[in-house]
């Protein structure tokens, strides 16, 4: 699924060097859900951003489902964004204006599925128990239910892969319990593969297989 | 969808949508009523041309298009030559004598202009009794709320004697007895322009051309081609003014997206941010934008059609009499797309610098 070799990214920040990937390996099966914990300046969030295409990397290679991502332009990785990631948020990040369905819809919009909610669309609601919240703006929604907008807007369109960068970070105890299960149900119900960033051992320990990182590299 | 989150972007803020729509609402207006007024007080112009039931109007050689000023010398010579020609049955000569504010008196002969124009319908009073009597039409008498028997001054060191109210159409707005006229003004024996009837409708190109020879270097027009040259098309002072009206109405509309537009891709940019993370390109970021000024550009159209109305009305009530401003549903859909060209101008900045947003700061904006 996931093939990382020797990645680098380097940024600029004014004059300075900034070195946030100094070599990462790391390779993730299909259906696999791996944890990526370490320390702020680790490098994690950085190897997601270049995971979901939001950014490129600086050298090695990276490859999601046989798709070298080193060599893609701007609009190969906003191709691969529509259908092929998804991101959770620790913030959710849902668009304050829509309702919830409308935040899950306009992901499949952007991905050029018009027409009808799909039998997924509502499958996913279903096992994400939001069904009844649908209507509702996010500032009506409690934490937990706009995160599970999130995932379910991450997964809507089906992605290879689900990256969730601190999907609990801004949940109580119990939100931060149904979240988690919702995505090992994801992962074992749909086979979705899942790496998801998280501070919290007891979040990590959900995950089949935990990662860690410190400086650039993967520690172990 | 895209519709959707559009029309909820504008609905989040409404009280900035709302003023945004308005101000655009007012270049529109712009556009409508100085197009409306050109048109209204062109259209006047003509209407009171037609109204002397003239076929033939002979004007001194170096006047213009709209104005009557510049007399001719020895006007009465002039009338009983144009009289004696062939199939000329009636003519009548009038002095227009300016009072300042865009606004003048016309010196006639009643007898000969009622011959002329089939005769003034009073709706008070009657004709002429004495020297210092005025007639004014019924457009200028509600708007001065005068009645007859009431004097006025017209600012010309005189005080008039309302006579008579007329029903409008015909000529001018105010009408004095000529010989007083010309007596006031020292103007004794001339006339601004003579009118002319004739026969037959297809004798006028024949006694046109006639008169043209007769009366070297005066200005002879049929009244239809006078008619015609009082358009929008014809006097360049008002085209010249609607163009300049047209491009601060674009200037405004550009102007207020801009500002709207810019401080909601501020605002929004860490909802840019997510649509990037969703995989929306840079054509959809750009689009969004752009329908949401299109969008205002057709709510602030809407407005300013509306608000044409309202500044009818407000001519109507406060301006001077001979202003009149005509609705032009013709132009609704011109002035619309001013608008839209403004607007969508002004959106092209803040689109682009949305479009180009990188995803992982904006994400992170708060």
């Amino acid at each position: 699924m996931i093939e990382i070799r020797n990645l680098k990214k380097i940024f600029y920040t004014g004059e300075v060097e900034v070195h946030a990937l100094r070599g990462v390996d790391l390779s993730v099966a299909q259906g696999e859900f791996v944890a990526v914990s370490g320390p702020s300046g680790s490098g994690k969030s950085t190897l997601f951003h270049i995971l979901g295409g939001l950014t490129p990397p600086t050298s090695g290679s990276i490859h999601i489902n046989g798709r070298d991502l080193l060599g893609m332009t701007d609009a190969e990785r906003t191709e691969l964004r529509k259908t092929g990631v998804g991101f959770v948020f620790q913030k959710y990040n849902l668009l304050p204006t829509l309702t919830a369905a409308e935040n899950i819809e306009i992901a499949r919009d952007i991905a050029g599925r018009k027409g009808p909610r799909s039998a997924q669309f509502e499958e996913i609601v279903k096992l994400l128990g939001i069904a009844g919240r649908l209507d509702h703006k996010p500032r009506a929604l409690s934490g937990g239910e706009q995160q599970r907008v999130a995932i379910a807007r991450a997964v809507v369109n089906d992605p290879g892969l689900l990256l969730a960068d601190e999907p609990t970070g801004n949940l109580d105890s119990e939100n931060s319990v149904a979240v988690l299960k919702i995505l090992v149900d994801l992962n074992a119900r749909l086979g979705q593969t899942i790496l998801m960033i998280t501070h919290d051992p007891e979040a990590a320990s959900f995950a089949h297989r935990i990662v860690r990182m410190k400086d650039g590299r993967i520690v172990h | 969808m895209i519709y959707r989150l559009v029309w909820e972007n504008l609905k989040h803020r409404p009280v900035r949508t709302f003023l945004s729509a308005i101000f655009i609402g007012i270049s529109v207006t712009l556009i409508l009523t100085i197009v409306g007024l050109s048109r209204g007080v062109l259209d006047d112009i003509q209407q009171r041309a037609r109204g002397t039931g003239a076929d033939i109007v002979i004007r001194p050689p170096s006047s213009a298009v709209l104005g009557f000023t510049g007399n001719m010398k020895g006007g009465e010579k002039l009338e009983a030559l144009v009289r004696e020609r062939p199939h000329v049955t009636l003519t009548t000569g009038t002095l227009v004598q300016s009072i300042g504010n865009f606004q003048s008196i016309t010196g006639i002969n009643l007898k000969e202009f009622n011959a002329m124009s089939g005769g003034f319908n009073y709706r008070e009073g009657g004709p002429f009794q004495r020297p210092d009597d005025l007639m004014v039409d019924d457009s200028y008498a509600r708007s001065k709320h005068l009645h007859v028997g009431e004097e006025l001054d017209l600012g010309n060191g005189k005080k008039w004697h309302i006579c008579a109210i007329v029903e409008p159409g015909k000529l001018s707005q105010l009408f004095a007895q000529i010989g007083p006229l010309q007596e006031m003004y020292s103007a004794t024996g001339e006339f601004s322009a003579i009118y002319v009837k004739v026969d037959q409708p297809a004798n006028i190109p024949a006694v046109k051309e006639d008169l043209k020879e007769q009366l070297d270097g005066y200005q002879v027009y049929t009244m239809e081609e006078l008619i015609g040259l009082i358009s929008v098309d014809n006097v360049s002072l008002v085209k010249g003014f609607t163009q300049v009206v047209i491009g601060i109405a674009v200037i405004v509309g550009f102007l207020v997206v801009l500002l709207t537009m810019y401080t909601a891709v501020l605002e929004r940019t860490r909802e840019i941010g997510i649509l990037k993370a969703l995989g929306a390109s840079p054509a959809y970021i750009l689009g969004i934008l752009m329908r949401e000024a299109i969008l205002l550009a057709v709510c602030g159209s809407l407005a300013g059609i509306i608000m044409a109305f309202g500044s009818r009305y407000l001519i109507y009530r406060f301006a001077p009499p001979f202003l009149s401003q005509m609705i032009v549903p013709d132009w609704w859909l011109k002035a619309g797309a001013i608008s839209l060209i403004g607007a969508a101008l002004g959106a092209i900045y803040p689109g682009l610098k949305a479009a180009r947003q990188d995803a992982i700061e904006a994400l992170s904006y708060d």
